[in-house]
């Protein structure tokens, strides 16, 4: 019998429809993998479980008995224990009062105990983390073995992971797999969210698919397909792509040339260490690793957003390392940058696609005021252009889909006509027609001359897309290859820590 | 000489008490993320609940406790319009100043001229320790105090345990720092907040009702004259530890009772008289707690600074 | 069991009755206490309403009070749309009102058309430099600008007795410290029977309204405050854009001083603001930073204030009455902003609804 049966679960954030009429049944021991696109509403669901929001319909049974979940508390009195894909942990406090805190107990904080505790676990678990330290002291992965330790910590009977495999590397995912097969026999229920699909059959006893707000699909993992899976996550079937790079001839002129980067993290921590990179003209350069491993700092450097604290960038053959984005411009330099996080460098949410489209056009477009007039007219160019289903340049760009967004800062930024584009994951979080969309017109703006970084987590995308690719692991470009198929095993090693050559 | 001394450093202390207990009451609310400025009007009200009710019952305790309710009862129109309806906590405390301090000097116009009973002032003046009050320079200002004055330590030493050493305090810290974790953990965020900013009020109340018990001792308009203010300051001062709160408040209460001092005689240092202006010593709280504010945040030492959360409103659903 | 949803859009229409509920439920609650004070209610509400628009002089009244608090609303609205959350508006009004006043004394000799523009440049000044401090610690060191303001209205209120007991004293005038009156050239003069103080609060509304919807300034203010890092993206400049805002808002409260200072008080006194600083704030939350809401928003407030002050004169009512009803208003006025922006339904535990 199923151990959590949720029946007619529905959730509408503003007028959007996250989850629609949800029926899923989890049992104890076994592990249920929970497969879906972006957005397809698996992290609200589990959240709905986990009590942290609040269904607009449908109810919840846990050992068949009838539950509301107000709030997170009631779902862990309960046994349910959820870790979220990003560690969200209180910085100034230490370890073992992050793990602590919210615990049940007597009055007095037994700081011994649940240092012993933590410890206990930690060992049989094979968790490593001392538990005095202070949180923003700790990396992505430690602050996730917390969480985990957190939740371990509570006793759980049903444990929800929302994507943990995003911010660890390979082997690391590996053991975190491991500890879940041990942990299902002990009679728990382990739900895991993903969006990929080797995990699905790596780990997982049966596998539900969501699609847009709806359960489209459930099975025993034993009996389904890889094919099977993917039509139902993308709701039809999927071409075959072959990977079509082009060899960068060892004397291709070089539009970027970055010599012993190193950048410094918030807390004086090297985020980057003595970064080598080459980019030739008319090249695509993917940037693969694990998240967290640099690439988002090294994307800002070569925008010129973050402070460099040794080595130097080289746009043709200008050094550009300290160079102000605002002096830019002016001295001829053309670099369009897609951030990891378009909402957060990138765009203005809460302004008009007009608004944002004339980011970069402000300061030289006019002298005192500001044209809304020129700015409509410039964003419905771009609306235009790149097909973008907007009701109009006036819209405000938090109303759009990802992929509409990501169209029109694509549409912005290739519109100052870039001889070098950084992107970093161009498609996530975006559809299939919208990635195809995106996949196609930055090949075209390649075979135009432009060249293109590109950081991206799935090696597979990568390979198929990228002429060459770099691997990043600790804050350093360990090695690059040429984006053959037959280079996966040697990347995939590389992203684990395995410094290769080139 | 030494007698003055003395003497002064027992009024600083008497001075401070009132700011003591809402600057303590400040501390919780805002290690529950919540900026309440309505302390001043929080005050005023204690301040005239308690007089009210000492007038009338001649009990110091149901004096002190109703003016900490009245204090309390207050706050809760900050929490119900912070916390539940989302409202900026600026704008609210604002109003609430306005407010209470409005109401308090409609109520309290009928009784400036109401004393306590003589009976009343014994029970809470200074209790007169044998021997020990009479040691020179620190005997008065230790050992010969008001019982309210000693509550107040009191206070502060529980407040102290109450945060760093029980399971409630940690949960508070988080609330304050990081509520969606605090959520996730299972700790009632919002109950936490209602309860801190109620204990704050409640103390402030308590504050100001040292005002019109042991200080002044009757009610006047306006009886607490810009001290719900200092508190806030003293909040930053004190770096959001009780402990620390203690030390704070005595000191800004030596520099009030300079200001006293000043306006009425220069000081006088190896015969040389020195004129110092006694609003220039006024506004020495402020600017120093402007020092205190640039110094913590040119620390390292994260655990310094404000909660991170303080005066942002928390929606779980928000994503 | 309730369920509680943001909404992304609000329209006007959706606006409007709920805030119209929320003033009525305020004059409810306002009429119960004005009840248990002794009073009639209707009778004190059409007092504040003929204390406040009834004749010519109240009309001119509340013009009087709306001019120093529209002023300073728009003031913080710039700051506030950096996300430079001041609530520094009374000290810039006190630092401003100081410069303004500094001239007024030591320049009395020019003519008042070439007095009164230097008294408001100088007021500029001042509640921009009494601005810029708290942002130049922001920028540098990230502290804390909403603490570091409050605390500045204090130096600022504190500083300017002293002026008045110590250095400004008027030699002149014998008991208590004051400082000197303003010669007439340095007095603000009457246009159509109000102060000219309402022309210069309508061009600064203007002003404010062109310069953040129709220039670059603006554009850039509004990349800023929404998003920080894409404004960095953009070159913008931040750190200088935020000391230009910051000044700029400084400097518009600091004109509030030096009205209040040249047209009200014709001194300067350390009770000029009659906290009307404060009030500003609110007001411009109320008027969602948008200067048309704040300039109606500050009317109605302005209506509020100059209605209830006349209560004391026309029914011996106290002023703080006055307080609490105000305070009443703007509670529920805030608390409905809850209802507007959220969604909330209701429905029985654990009810399919689906």
């Amino acid at each position: 019998m199923a151990y959590i049966e949720l029946k007619g679960i529905t959730k509408r954030f503003d007028t959007v429809y996250a989850n629609d009429g949800i029926d899923l049944e989890i049992h104890k021991g076994e592990i249920h993998a929970l497969l879906g696109e972006n957005g397809s509403g698996k992290t609200t669901l589990m959240n709905i479980l986990y009590g942290r929001y609040r269904s607009d319909g449908g109810s919840i049974l846990v050992g068949g008995v009838r539950r509301v979940f107000k709030d997170p508390a009631d779902s862990i009195k309960a046994g349910i224990g959820m870790i979220h894909q990003h560690p969200d942990l209180v910085d100034t406090l230490s370890v073992e009062q992050n793990i602590a805190a919210g615990m049940g107990g007597g009055v007095v904080l037994a700081r011994k105990s649940i240092r012993a505790r933590i410890e206990e676990i930690a060992a049989q678990y094979e968790l490593a983390v001392d538990p005095t330290r202070k949180i923003y002291q700790l990396s992505v992965g430690e602050k996730q073995t917390v969480e985990i330790l957190k939740t371990f910590y509570r006793g759980v009977d049903v444990l929800i992971l929302d994507e943990p495999t995003s911010v660890l590397a390979p082997p690391e995912a590996r053991a975190l797999f491991e500890n879940l097969v041990k942990i299902k026999a002990r009679g728990c229920a382990i739900v895991l969210i993903t969006h990929k699909m080797h995990e699905v059959f790596e780990v997982s006893d049966r596998v539900s698919v969501l699609r847009k707000g709806r359960m489209v699909y459930t099975a025993p993992t034993a009996e389904t397909t890889r094919e099977i899976l993917t039509e139902k996550m993308v709701g039809h079937a999927l071409a075959e792509q072959v990977s079509a790079h082009h060899a960068v001839a060892a004397d291709a002129e070089r539009i970027l040339r970055v010599q012993g980067l190193s950048v410094m993290g918030p807390f004086g921590q090297p985020a980057l260490t003595d970064v080598n990179l080459e980019v030739a003209r008319g090249e695509i350069h993917g940037i693969a690793g694990v998240a967290g491993s640099g690439q988002k700092e090294l994307c800002d450097a070569i925008a010129g957003m973050c402070k460099v604290h040794e080595g130097e960038i080289y746009y043709h053959d200008k050094d550009i390392t300290r160079l102000p984005i605002a002096r830019r411009r002016a001295q001829g330099i053309r670099i369009g940058y897609i951030p990891e996080d378009r909402m957060d460098a990138g765009l203005v949410g809460e302004m008009k696609i007009s608004g944002n489209v004339m980011l970069r056009r402000a300061d030289y477009a006019a002298r005192v005021f500001y044209s809304e007039k020129a700015a409509r007219a410039y964003g419905k160019e771009i609306l235009d252009a790149y097909k973008v289903d907007a009701v109009g340049p006036q819209q405000p760009v938090k109303n759009l889909s990802g992929g509409n967004i990501q169209k029109v800062l694509l549409g912005r930024e290739i519109g100052e006509d870039p001889d070098l584009l950084i992107t970093a994951y161009p498609v996530r979080g975006l559809d299939i027609g919208a990635t195809d969309f995106i996949f196609q017109l930055l090949r075209k703006k390649r075979e135009e001359g432009m060249s293109i970084v590109m950081v991206g987590e799935d090696l597979d995308v990568l390979l198929e897309q990228c002429d060459r690719i770099s691997v990043m692991y600790h804050g350093r470009i360990v090695a690059t290859f040429d984006a053959d198929p037959a280079n996966k095993g040697s990347i995939g090693a590389c992203m684990a820590g395995a410094g290769g050559a080139a | 000489m030494m007698n003055d001394i003395g003497l002064f450093l027992q009024t600083a202390i008497i001075m401070g008490t009132p700011m003591l207990y809402a600057t303590l009451g400040e501390i919780l609310a805002e290690r529950s993320g919540s900026l309440n400025l309505g302390v001043e009007g929080m005050m005023m009200t204690g301040a005239l609940a308690g007089f009210l009710v000492g007038t009338t019952t001649n009990s110091p305790l149901l004096a002190v406790l109703c003016a900490g309710l009245v204090g309390a009862m207050g706050s809760m129109i900050f929490a119900v319009l912070t916390v539940s309806l989302k409202a900026n906590q600026l704008v609210a405390g604002f109003v609430l100043t306005i407010f209470l301090s409005g109401l308090a000097n409609l109520i309290g116009s009928g009784y400036g001229n109401s004393t306590l009973p003589k009976t009343f002032t014994s029970k809470i003046s200074a209790i007169h320790i044998p021997g020990l009050s009479e040691i020179p320079l620190l005997g008065p200002a230790i050992f010969e105090q008001s019982i309210l004055v000693y509550l107040g330590i009191l206070t502060a030493v529980v407040l102290w345990l109450y945060m760093n050493k029980t399971r409630f305090g940690l949960s508070l810290r988080v609330v304050g720092e990081n509520p969606s974790f605090a959520d996730n953990a299972g700790i009632p965020v919002t109950l936490y907040k209602y309860v801190h900013i109620g204990a704050g009020g409640f103390l402030a109340g308590v504050g100001g009702s040292c005002l019109t018990l042991l200080i002044v001792p009757r009610w006047m308009e306006s009886i607490t004259a810009g001290m719900g203010w200092i508190s806030i300051a003293l909040v930053i001062f004190a770096l959001w530890s009780p402990a620390r709160a203690v030390f704070g408040a005595y000191f800004f209460g030596a520099l009030r009772g300079l200001v006293f001092k000043l306006q009425s005689a220069p000081i006088t240092i190896s015969g040389k008289a020195f004129y110092i202006p006694a609003q220039i010593l006024d506004l020495l709280p402020y600017l120093m707690t402007i020092l205190v504010l640039v110094l913590i945040t040119l620390g390292k030492r994260k655990e310094n600074r404000p909660p991170l959360w303080l005066c942002r409103p928390y929606f779980r659903e928000d994503r | 069991m309730i369920s509680i949803q943001k909404r992304s859009a609000v329209s006007l229409r959706q606006k409007l009755p709920k805030q119209a509920v929320a003033i009525l439920a305020a004059l409810v609650v306002g009429a119960l206490v004005i009840l248990l004070f002794g009073h009639n209610p209707l009778a004190v509400y059409k007092e504040i309403l003929s204390g406040a628009l009834g004749s010519r002089y109240s009309r001119a009244q509340t013009i009087e009070t709306l001019v120093p608090l529209l002023i300073m609303a728009l003031g913080v609205t710039i700051c506030y749309k950096i996300k430079f959350i001041s609530i520094g508006t009374e000290g810039q009004l006190y630092i401003g009102a100081m410069f303004a006043t500094y001239i007024a004394l030591h320049l009395k000799g020019l003519p008042g058309p070439i007095l009164l523009p230097l008294m408001l440049l100088a007021s500029v000044l001042g509640g921009g430099l009494w601005c810029l401090l708290p942002a130049f610690l922001k920028v540098k060191f990230d502290t804390n600008e909403t603490l570091v303001t409050l605390m500045l209205n204090y130096v600022a209120i504190k500083f300017i007795t002293y002026l008045q007991y110590g250095p400004w004293k008027d030699p002149n005038v014998i008991g208590y410290p004051v400082i000197p009156q303003f010669t007439k050239n340095a007095i603000l003069p009457d246009v159509l029977g109000i102060h000219a103080g309402w022309i210069i609060a309508l061009a600064l509304l203007v002003l404010t309204t062109v310069m953040l919807y129709r220039t670059k300034l603006g554009y850039k203010i509004t990349v800023l405050g929404e998003n920080p890092a894409t404004a960095r993206y953009a070159g913008f400049g931040t750190m200088k854009l935020t000391l230009l805002a910051t000044f700029l808002g400084g400097g518009l409260c600091g004109i509030a001083g030096f009205i209040q200072a040249s047209a009200i008080e014709n001194s300067l006194t350390a009770s000029i603001s009659g906290n009307l600083g404060f009030t500003a704030i609110v007001v411009a939350w109320m008027g969602r930073l948008k200067p048309l809401p704040i300039a109606g928003f500050g009317l109605f407030v302005a209506v509020l204030i100059q209605g209830c002050a006349y209560l004391q004169i026309s029914m011996g009512i106290s002023h703080f009455m006055a307080n609490v009803i105000q305070a009443i208003i703007l509670f529920f006025i805030l608390g409905s902003d809850f209802f507007i922006n959220y969604r909330i339904a209701f429905r029985r535990a654990g009810e399919v609804t689906a």
